[in-house]
């Protein structure tokens, strides 16, 4: 493939995939069964140049592909908010990695299309750092942060290095993060927790693999989902644990694997409260916006979403808009959800997400959202003020046309 | 291969590109740093490590091509999304920006501010910082 035998394209993905082995030290390549690429959003002409690159050379995917949000949602083009000629590059560049034999999912949570599910302990390389986290932790199956350009690399010549969460040694936690006896059950069992919990996880963890202890067995692939995505934004969080509920920890020392841990540290109430709280970037009641779906809802959350809202209507001065995948949203259409949500108010925004496009009315908020990862990334993303708090408050939030808060799960600060 | 000179921008924590920086100006955007505001164009940034976004060498690239990169990159752990970066940034423009690997106790003498010159056959682990001066400081 080096030498050109596979065309010039191939052989420019070939390099970079040789390059990462040479700079992870992996001693040979292995074969992967399919890929998750985020190269598809546009970040400036140069993301553009490299497709380019690609296409001249008459690259293709070697593999199943599944594609990544990219910056504009085509199937509603008119909720682009933002410059023109960004978003005529921003789909020319979802087209192009199309053309390269990648499916056109445009989402970052891939792990929810049924089809698109790797197998427990199958080797893959996926891009997007949510996807990365779910794929080795709440699957089982393996990649290691595989970032733009090296996951199209990937998907083109079928390899990647046999190197970190490709091997089941790299895959073994080494530091145990244990909740606290003062983090109050009302905490543990609620959905709130699970970002924020990530954000701590993400700072304690950097990118090292951790497991937490101290949770009821059997975490829903929602929480694990905001659990990662928030990990994988305030560290580099590529694989964690979570005792009783991901595949690789059915006990802590299956998780360590029969290994002591460098590390034992406790998570108190005040370390989860202190994260919380740097979630939002502003308070008052004031609302502008709610921002759900980020990662992109799950069916289960775009029927929970409905649920909540119970018939009620979203205030008129505010903005409530949910991010999800085009396959996703088509199968919420079929049972009715997609009407239930628009007819409450509701805008579905696919394809990409709200703190990624520009696609909010009032982007400098303040936004209330549910997500750990949005809170963090919007307000230097699209300058939004952030207030954070759980699903049911910013739905409650939503309908009130104000910030409404519930600190009963918190401890009551 | 050349030798690369600039001034040292030490990073107090690590840094997401992808939503950290902006390649238009090369200024820290990220609201959660605390050296927000500061601008990496030209200087040989040295942090613990990268973190984050998978998107953030489309960033690098992205700098690399609108001319507000980073001289190089000094970091105490292997960062595989910015080494790819900057091998598409050369592959593309054919102007490399390093990404070495040095010990974490290296980083921590390098003060901010100071001239650093890389050698060219830094390569991972080997990289060659000489003269990191104490008496400068851009903060």
């Amino acid at each position: 493939m080096l030498a050109g035998s596979h065309g010039a394209g191939t052989a420019f993905a070939m390099r970079l995939v040789v390059r990462a082995a040479k700079a992870t030290g992996a001693a040979r390549l292995i074969d992967i069964t399919g890929a998750h690429v985020d190269s598809c959003l546009y970040h400036g002409k140069a993301t553009m140049d490299f497709v380019d690159r690609l296409a001249d050379g008459e690259a293709r995917v070697s593999v199943p592909t599944t594609l990544n949000v990219g910056a504009l949602d085509l199937l509603h083009p008119e909720l682009y908010r933002g410059d023109r000629r960004t978003a005529t590059a921003g789909r020319k560049l979802m087209n192009r990695y199309r053309a390269l034999g990648a499916r056109p999912t445009y989402t970052c949570a891939p792990y929810q299309l049924v089809d698109a599910r790797p197998a427990l302990g199958a080797q893959v390389a996926w891009g997007e750092s949510n996807a990365i986290a779910f794929c080795n932790s709440v699957l089982g199956a393996r990649t290691n942060r595989y970032g733009d350009f090296l996951d199209i690399g990937a998907a083109i010549t079928g390899r990647v290095p046999d190197a970190g969460l490709h091997r089941t040694e790299e895959r073994r936690a080494t530091l145990v993060l244990r909740l606290a006896d003062d983090v109050p059950a009302a905490l543990r069992d609620s959905d709130v927790l699970f970002p924020v919990l990530g954000i701590v996880l993400g700072r304690r963890a950097g990118s090292s693999v951790a497991v937490i202890d101290g949770l009821a067995r059997g975490q829903s692939e929602d929480r694990l989902k905001a659990l990662g995505a928030a990990a994988a934004s305030s560290g580099s969080v590529a694989m964690f644990h979570v005792t009783g509920s991901t595949p690789e920890a059915a006990s802590l020392d299956d998780a360590l694997q029969r290994r002591p841990p460098e590390a034992v540290e406790l998570i108190r109430l005040a370390d989860l409260r202190a994260a919380r709280d740097e979630l939002s970037t502003t308070s008052g009641e004031r609302l502008a916006a709610v921002a759900l779906g980020t990662p992109h809802a799950s069916l289960a959350e775009l029927e929970r979403y409905a649920v909540m809202l119970g018939g009620r209507r979203v205030h008129d001065d505010v903005e409530c808009l949910v991010s999800t995948g085009r396959d996703v949203m088509a199968t919420a259409a079929e049972r009715g959800i997609t009407e239930r949500l628009r007819e409450a108010g509701v805008e579905l925004l696919v394809d990409t997400c709200s703190y990624v496009a520009p696609t909010l009315r009032a982007s400098s908020g303040p936004v209330m959202t549910d997500s750990g990862k949005w809170a963090y990334y919007a307000p230097g993303n699209i300058g939004a003020a952030v207030v954070f708090g759980s699903t049911a408050e910013c739905i409650r939030s939503a309908v009130a046309g104000r910030v409404v808060l519930d600190l009963e799960p918190w401890g009551g600060a | 291969m050349t030798v690369v000179t600039g001034r040292a921008l030490v990073l107090d924590e690590p840094l997401s590109l992808w939503g950290g920086m902006d390649p238009g100006t090369g200024r820290l955007i990220d609201p959660h740093h605390p050296q927000r505001g500061a601008v990496v164009t030209g200087r040989v940034v040295v942090m613990r490590s990268g973190k984050g976004s998978s998107s953030s060498a489309s960033i690098l690239a992205e700098s690399v091509r609108a001319g507000t990169a980073p001289a190089a990159f000094l970091l105490a752990e292997p960062d595989l999304i910015l080494e790819i970066g900057s091998a598409v940034a050369e592959e593309l423009y054919g102007i490399r920006v390093p990404v070495h690997v040095i010990t974490e106790e290296r980083a921590r003498r390098i003060a901010d501010g100071a001239e650093l010159r890389i050698g060219p056959r830094g390569g991972l682990g080997r990289s060659q910082v000489s003269g990191p001066s104490r008496t400068r400081s851009s903060r």
